[in-house]
Parts: C-alpha cells; structure tokens; sequence
C-alpha cells in the first residue's frame, strides 16, 4: 500500500516498522513532525523532552536497556545535544540508535544555517542522507541495522525539504523489536578515561569497518547516462541535479560518512567531467579531492541558502537568457497573531525604552516594527545569560534600563540554568517570562509548564514559579499580559528591585482560545493619531476616507481576537468594546 | 483530455489554510494514480507571513520545487501574494486570484503601501481569474472554507474525477465539516463558465 507522507512522517513511520520502542525530542522546525507522527502510533513509548540533550540521553538510557531508539532535532538542537552524542559514540548501542537532525539550508525558521554533515566527521558515526520520503522511511529502518551491525549510534540527516515535502511511500507492517534488558557493561558505558582509551581503539577499527560497509551499501549508487559529465550528490540535491542535468552519468551518495572511496574511483575513471553537487559545505567535494580526484563544487554552486534545480543547472552552464520579471512589493515578514498575549509586554517594553535581551520563539518577532521591543537573539535560554552578561559588563545601573525576555518552553529548555547562575552570582536580573501555555512556535506542543504529556495524558505539572522560587529568586510577581497598566507597573517595580527580579506575564496563546467578538473604532471618536498602530495588531489599519481631513483608524472584523488592547491605548475613547460598539450601532 | 502533468504554486498568507489547501490537492492527484510532490515551509514562516506551497503532479517527479517561469497555475489567496509570486507562472499559464486584500505590517504601519491596480498588472502575465471567494465563505457561513473554494475553482483545470476530490476532502477535514467543505468546493467549481475553461484548454493545447 501506497501513502502520501512528508519526510517527517516517513521518518516516524519508518521508526515504527522498525519496531523502534522508546522515542524522545524537543520540538524545532523543520522536525517536529517526527515525533508528532510517531505519537499516532501504538507500542512506542514517546515523549517531549524539555530539550535535546535530555532527549538523548533519554534514549541512550533506553539504550542501554536493549531499546530500539530514536530522537530528532533541528540542526541547532544537535549542539545541545553534542554532549552525550560524542560520548555515545564511544560507548556504542546495545540495540539500534537513530539521532535525526533536520538542518535547515535557507534559514526558514532558524538562526542559521550550519550544515551537520560534519558531525558525522567530528563523532565519528555513519551518516545516512535521504533524497525524499520513501527513502526517508527506508533509511531509518536501516539506521536501526546498521546501528546494530556496527555498535554506532547512525546519523540520520534532513534537511527542510525532505522534512516538509510529501511524496508517495510504500507501507510496510511493524517488525516488533524486544527490548532486551539491561545487563551491567561498565567498560562500554562508563567513560572513565581508562575506559574511553580503549572504546577510542574501537571507534577508529569501527570507521575502518564501515568504510568498507559503505561501498556495499546499495544506495551509494551508479546511474549511467553520458559519460561527458558525472555528477557526484546526496540528499535533496540529486533531486535538482537529476533535473538540471537529466542526461548526466550520476553517482547518488546516500551512505555520506565514511564515504565509499573505491567506489567514486570507479565512477571517476569512467566520466570526462565531475562536478560534485551539495546544498550547504563542500564535504563531499573536500574528501574527493583529498583523494586526489580533480572536481569542480563550491568554486561554481553557492554555499549560502538553499539550492534549486535551476541554482544547480546555472552555476555549471552558462545562464540562458530568460529573465522573468519579478514584482517589487511590500515584504510580508511574519507578525504576532492578533490577540497573541506577548503584544502587551512589547508594548511596554518599547514605550520605557529598555534595552532587551530575546530568545527562540514567536516572541522573537516582537523585534520587528513597530514593536522594536528584542534587542539580541542568540539561542535558546541566552536571553537570561546575555542580560546577566551585558549587566556584569556595564554595571547594576544598566541593569535598570535591562529586561530578559523567554517564552515559558524555553524557559525549561535552557533558562533555569541561566537563571540560578544569575541568583548565585549576584546578579541584577529581570527576566520576563512569557509563559503562553505551550511551545507555540512549532505547532503547540506540551511542556512541564502545562504538565500534559505526549499523548495528551495528565503528567505531573511543573509551575514556572516554582521553580523560580527554587531558584532563590527574591522577587516574583505573576501579571496579565493584556492589562497594561498592570504590566507597566510590575516591570517597573522589577527594574527597582535590588537583586533577580522574575516577571511571569501568564495568558494563554491565542491560537489555542476561542476569538472575542470584535472590537470596534467610532469613526467620530477617532482623531487619526495613529497610536493604535503601535501595538503591531495585524487587525488594525489607517484609511484614508476622502470625506476626512484626518486618517481613520479601522480594526477588521475578521481578524480582531477581541483582546481589548488596543481600547487601553487609545487616548480618544474611540475604540469600543463590543457591547459598547452595539449599543451605539443602534 | 488529461494532461500527464502540472505544476501548482499556491500562495497566500500564513493562516489562510493553504497546507490543508495543498494535501486535498495532493491527494486528489494520488487517487488519480499520479506521482506527486508538494513542498512547502512550518515554523516561523507560517505566523501571519507570506506563504508558497509548490504542488507537483505527474508521471515521475524529481525537484518538490517548481521553477520559475514553470508553473501551469498560480493558486493565489491574496492579491499581494498573487503579484508577489506571479514571475512563477510559465508564459501563458492561469493565475486564480481570491480577491481579497490583507495589508502587510508595513503597509498598515504607513511604512509602505499596498500596490496599486493589482489587476491590471497580472492581466498581461496569462489567463487571469479574480474570485471573491470571501464572499461566497461568507454565504456559506463559514470563513475557514476560502480555501476549498478556492479548490473548487482549480479542480475545473485539472480535469480529476469529481470523486476524488470528494474522497480528498473528506479524508482532510474533521468530519463535522466535511459536509460544508463539499458544499464549499462544489460552489468553488460552479464559478467558472464552460466558455472559460474552454479557452483555457485550447491554450494548453496549443
């Protein structure tokens, strides 16, 4: 049977025939999916870690036990979950052990744009590289065996557009894998340095090993066609080579660490021409030309964004002359969704003019107009670090000009560490947490903040303030987002405070509530002055009716959530409430 | 007659149900026993931005991604998105156009201005068609059913059984709404008179 499935759920559904038992990530675009997916599948114990590196070791801990395993992050996620990867390389698998990682060529929705072929390399594990979903499913399957075979965790590589696009893939039933059990094996999974010395041993015959694995491996493969060009490719980027390039001799690399040398000799002896075709860094072009094989990559196809296949074919021939004229309009970036709770903070965070430290998530668009209220966005948590930072640098005074803005997710993410280490180091802090109920960004998954689980269960919840207290934080206060005034006050009475001062701004995301009726502007009230436009509301716009000296301010019914900010910062009385707006509509 | 393949960008604003949009539309295309690829983009993007789907549908498909200049059919939900993203359309392809305008933040800022004449800048790109779908969702009591309107209307190029779209949508929305999306699409697919089809397979055919 035939289905239409993303990568990601190829993925999943490739993790589940595999009998795979125990799964666990944290949510991040473009993976998130893949736990999403596996969650709708029964006899696999999945869960939300509250970040990657706990997610890992989760598994790895699942691993010892003799579980089959999977995690899946984004690229930057791999880098928090570094850590224990590296090590797990040296201590290997008790049974099979798939990390995905979802790199992200064009920046869609991250920070940047790191290509994580070259962890392969740097731990020293086999990389798979699908080029669509069916192969997405597959190659997880053997990521299992070949894990088993090898005694390696396999590193499953995607990238956005294997991730988030659909094509046929074949089905097939659920083999089911027991879990072993746990027997004691401290020479394996004690890393003591008498102990990693030798496991280093092994890792080093275990690269031997599967290099040779590598040119056996059925989908490192030769596709004859001409023989005046060869192209060398992996991943999405055969997809926009084959075409680019429909006539062309090609060699698809799907196993891309250690790579399968005898194998491209072979293919290198036999075309007049290579060119070697890959989104992101040279690695393959690198390696091939450390064997000495004379190709052309990087110095033709950009190494910044992603590739298409018209990129692929004009880097390497001359460009044809079809220019298509594109129009020039208005950028259309994304904007907090009307109603969302994070406008208030913002709102009052530009109007003091403090300077604010951000973090990842929906709330980092409140750095854009006319919000202009983030100042820095780094990674996850650093909002809390690089306040604490800027503050140690400049002084307790800047530090009353200085807020840290984190999202609640990301607050159990990353922030806790942050923010014991601001307590115990007599920091100034005012850390502001946006606490919406979820992790919105990704689609609304579950946190210990909101205490469900995976599968929708009730879990055991963790209140943010809780752990704030714990953190030995002197000064809390819980405030509504959507009163303004409240908001102003409390954060001016945190800048006061001598010591780590926590806001927790608590309103539920909008997208997860009902909309209120709409509210509604007087058109005899409204003077023009453009100060509802402030708040960034996409619901809210200027007309220009000829009949009116002065502009007029319009909410579009449609798209008002019904939050009432706008009412609280309108000084003309002119935006209504919706009883108010009927009662003088009659 | 039925074509053996087509490229399908789908444009809109973020929150406008073009993901949904598109997996009826690629499951219709399955049912109809093609090779499809869709691609299109999560996270960020998809908070109130600008949005393009690429659908593609034929015998054997390579790229999820349409070139520019390729495209058979421009789905539009916007008109700033139509124009936005029209130099996909290939030479004398179809552009359908919700006719509906959602300013940008810059243009509601004051910062920029929503484009003028959006009409007469795409007329001269292909067949253009302006649909008020908002109106007919409005009718229908729903807004969330623009969308498979919307479909509606691009199912009268595509030539798929009118049962594979039913199947497609029934599988994609909750069944609570299955019903209104059916009679969403079926207005949606009403809209066009034979007359425009006509001409447009006579351009194909060409």
């Amino acid at each position: 049977m035939k289905s239409l499935l993303s990568g990601n759920e190829a993925v999943a559904r490739g993790a589940w025939e595999a009998g795979c038992n125990v799964a666990a990530t944290y949510p991040g675009t473009p993976s998130t999916e893949i736990l999403e997916n596996l969650i709708k599948y029964p006899g696999i114990y999945t869960e939300w870690a509250v970040n990657e590196k706990v997610a890992l070791e989760v598994v790895a801990g699942a691993c010892f036990a003799g579980a089959r395993v999977i995690t899946a992050m984004k690229h930057v996620g791999l880098n928090v979950a570094a850590d224990p990867m590296f090590t797990m390389a040296y201590s290997g698998v008790t049974a099979g052990f798939v990390i995905v990682t979802a790199d992200d060529p064009g920046m869609w929705s991250s920070q940047n744009e790191q290509d994580n072929r070259h962890y392969g390399r740097h731990a020293k594990i086999p990389i798979l590289e699908p080029s669509d979903s069916n192969e997405a499913k597959l190659f997880t399957k053997l990521g299992f065996e070949i894990s088993e075979k090898f005694d390696t965790p396999v590193l499953l590589r995607l990238t956005t557009r294997i991730c988030h696009s659909t094509c046929l893939v074949e089905l097939g039933k659920r083999k089911t894998h027991k879990v072993k059990g746990y027997k004691k094996d401290i020479k394996k999974r004690l890393v003591l340095p008498a102990h990693a010395r030798l496991r280093h041993i092994i890792v080093e015959k275990r690269l031997i090993n599967l290099a040779r694995f590598s040119e056996t491996f059925p989908f490192n493969k030769i596709e004859w066609g001409k023989k005046t060009l060869g192209v060398i490719t992996s991943g999405i980027s055969y997809q926009y080579a084959k075409e680019a390039f429909p006539n062309a001799s090609f060699l698809k690399l799907s196993f891309t660490y250690p790579i399968p040398e005898k194998l491209i000799k072979r293919f290198a002896h036999q075309v007049k021409k290579i060119i070697v075709v890959e989104e992101g860094d040279p690695i393959l072009e690198t390696e091939i030309k450390a064997m000495g094989i004379k190709v052309t990559g990087k110095a033709k196809i950009p190494v910044c964004g992603e590739l298409t296949q018209k990129i692929v074919r004009e880097s390497f021939v001359r460009k044809i002359s079809t220019k298509i004229k594109a129009y020039k309009v208005p950028a259309r970036p994304p904007v907090l969704c009307p109603g969302c709770p994070h406008r208030g903070v913002f709102y009052i965070i530009n109007k003091l003019k403090l300077t604010a430290t951000g973090d990842i998530g929906c709330y980092t668009l409140g750095a854009l107009p006319p919000l202009n209220a983030i100042d820095t966005c780094v990674c996850m948590g650093a909002s809390v670090t690089n306040a604490h930072g800027l503050e140690k640098a400049l002084g307790k005074d800047f530090s009353k000009k200085l807020v840290a803005v984190i999202g609640d997710s990301t607050f159990f993410h990353s922030g806790i560490t942050g923010l014991s280490n601001a307590v115990y180091n007599k920091g100034n802090l005012n850390l502001l947490i946006l606490d919406n109920y979820t992790t919105a960004m990704t689609g609304h998954q579950p946190h210990p903040g909101t205490g469900k689980l995976a599968r929708g269960e009730q879990g055991k919840r963790i209140p943010p303030e809780d752990v704030v207290k714990g953190c030995g934080v002197e000064f809390l206060k819980i405030v509504d987002p959507n009163d303004l005034k409240a908001t102003e006050h409390a954060i001016k009475q945190a800048l006061e405070f001598d010591g780590v001062a926590v806001l927790i701004f608590r309103r539920p995301c909008a997208l997860l509530l009902k909309p209120n009726p709409a509210y509604f502007i007087d058109p005899d009230l409204c003077k023009g002055c453009r100060l509802c436009l402030r708040i960034g509301c996409p619901a809210i716009s200027l007309q220009f009716p000829e009949d009116r000296e002065k502009p007029l301010a319009v909410i579009d019914p449609t798209l008002c959530f019904g939050c009432g900010l706008c009412a609280q910062v309108c000084t003309c009385g002119a935006i209504l409430a919706p009883e108010k707006a009927k009662k003088g509509k009659k | 007659m039925k074509r053996d393949a087509f490229d399908i960008i789908i444009c809109g604003v973020g929150g406008q149900g073009i993901i949904l949009a598109s997996n009826v539309l690629c499951n219709t295309a399955f049912l109809e026993s093609f090779d499809v690829k869709k691609s299109e983009v999560h996270g960020m993007a998809q908070r109130g931005g600008s949005v393009i789907t690429h659908v593609r549908i034929g015998k054997k498909i390579h790229s999820p991604l349409i070139e520019q200049g390729n495209s058979d059919i421009v789905l539009a939900f916007e008109k700033l998105e139509a124009l936005r993203y029209i130099h996909y359309l290939k030479k004398n392809g179809t552009a359908i156009v919700n006719d509906r305008e959602i300013p940008p933040m810059s243009v509601l800022t004051g910062a920029a201005q929503y484009p003028v004449n959006i009409k007469g800048k795409l007329k001269h790109r292909g067949m253009i068609y302006f649909v008020d779908a908002e109106k007919i969702a409005f009718e229908l009591g729903n807004r969330r059913t623009v969308n498979i309107i919307l479909l509606g209307v691009l199912s009268c190029f595509l030539g798929f059984k009118k049962k594979s779209w039913k199947t497609a949508i029934s599988k994609n929305v909750k069944k609570k709404f299955v019903d209104l999306n059916l009679a969403a699409f079926n207005r949606g697919a009403s809209l066009l008179t034979k007359i425009d089809i006509l001409s447009f397979k006579k351009k194909q055919s060409r």
